[in-house]
């Protein structure tokens, strides 16, 4: 399954003439987004979070007959659970660590010297035990797995976190600090994979009533250096990631808004998570980039709310 | 120089072999003998240092790692022409 759908705009609406303001710029012009001075860390708006806390709740609707278990975690988790989760492996550089000043007095007066001096003052930074977030649902599986094996039916949970991954950029659409929320699956390989599948037709079915083009494509994760070339190759071979594709920065490079992804027993592996019959646990996750799905409507609607189609409007405040 | 011995030794330092790389037979399936996806890369990296070559990304994928064979065929491609 390479593309089943695809994209039905040749060009993008408002395409930017050459040399003049870029998406990121006119979305700073109207306030929607807001300069901090660091790429890809930015504030919001009360309108764009109110397009943000819409499609929350959006999500929240369209799973709600699945009685999934809410849990919300800090943007911030364990970082002996981070180091067991094998994130290192793949994605070292996106990694984020919080780190904090460890010193005496002598070693204060020292570090204000050096921001006073404009030198580097980081030295006496030692790594503290908490690691930003990479994904939503790292911070659940040691807390699943610690519930001992899964009942029959598996579980389901719903998550949302701020996530942090170092790629700063000039693309709206590749934040450093972003929302994502997810449903997690954890069970059977035939339980996961129904999951899944339930998620893309409900995934898909959710942008196109926001009046947006999509594709569905195969994909894989941003794996590091040349392991992750072979992890990558991996990945797509075996069908373990989609993406919903949606058109924003460019038609070309259309921005993955929901991802569909099965671990098979990479997680229930890592942390010894069974299910009933005492066999690893399969996992599966679908998670949906709150900011990258509101960037695409205000790509495609305008950047002005009050502006939109109607039975946008109705699908996000009804 | 015996590859297919030189392949063993690496599959026996590997996690997922310690111990029984010698009775692995030329087309048993690695994967279903309990190589993982990073075991893959792992023993991708053995073997290039192990036979001082370097698998271009047309053979990264889990084809070239799936058997005894398959490693050799990958690596004996990969000797010959760095040899040529």
């Amino acid at each position: 399954m390479e593309s089943f759908s695809s994209p039905t705009v040749e060009v993008l609406p408002d395409e930017e003439p050459a040399g003049g303001p870029t998406f990121l710029d006119r979305l700073f012009d109207h306030g929607l987004l807001i300069r901090t001075g660091v790429d890809g860390l930015y504030g919001r708006s009360g309108a764009f979070e109110s397009v943000v806390e819409a499609l929350d709740r959006l999500i929240t609707r369209l799973g709600a007959a699945d009685g999934a278990e809410v849990m919300r975690f800090p943007p911030g988790m364990s970082r002996p659970a981070f180091e067991r989760s094998g994130y290192l492996k793949g994605f070292p550089n996106l990694a984020g660590t919080v780190h904090s000043f460890c010193g005496d007095s002598a070693g204060h007066a020292e570090i204000l010297a050096c921001v006073e001096a404009g030198r580097d003052w980081t030295g006496q930074q030692e790594a503290t035990d908490v690691v930003l977030t990479p994904a939503a649902c790292y911070p659940l599986y040691p807390v699943a797995a610690a519930r001992g094996a899964l009942p029959a039916g598996g579980r389901l949970f719903d998550l949302q976190s701020y996530c942090f991954r170092r790629e700063p950029s000039l693309e709206p659409t590749r934040m450093q600090l972003f929302r994502m929320r997810e449903y997690v699956r954890m069970g059977s390989p035939e339980q996961v994979l129904a999951f899944r599948e339930s998620w893309l037709e409900r995934g898909t079915a959710m942008m196109r009533d926001l009046g947006l083009p999509v594709a569905i494509d195969a994909a894989n994760d941003p794996f590091f250096g040349r392991a992750g070339r072979m992890l990558a190759n991996n990945q797509r071979a075996q069908g373990l990631k989609f993406e919903l594709n949606v058109p924003v920065n460019s038609v070309e490079k259309p921005t993955a808004c929901l991802s569909f992804n099965y671990h098979q027993d990479h997680f229930g592996s890592t942390w010894e998570l069974r299910q009933a019959d005492g066999e690893v646990a399969h996992t599966a996750c679908v998670g949906f980039g709150l900011e990258r799905i509101t960037l695409a409507l205000l790509r495609h609607h305008g950047l002005d709310l009050a502006a939109w189609p109607e039975a946008v409007r109705a699908a996000l405040w009804g | 120089m015996d590859i297919t011995q030189d392949i063993r030794e690496v599959l026996g330092s590997n996690e997922a072999f310690a111990g029984k790389a010698d009775r692995l037979s030329e087309d048993d399936s690695l994967f279903d003998m309990g190589l993982d996806s990073f075991g893959s890369v792992q023993l991708m990296l053995a073997l290039e240092e192990r036979f001082d070559v370097e698998f271009p990304d047309s053979l990264l994928n889990r084809k070239s790692f799936a058997t005894i064979r398959a490693i050799r065929e990958a690596v004996s491609t990969l000797i010959c022409r760095d040899a040529a």
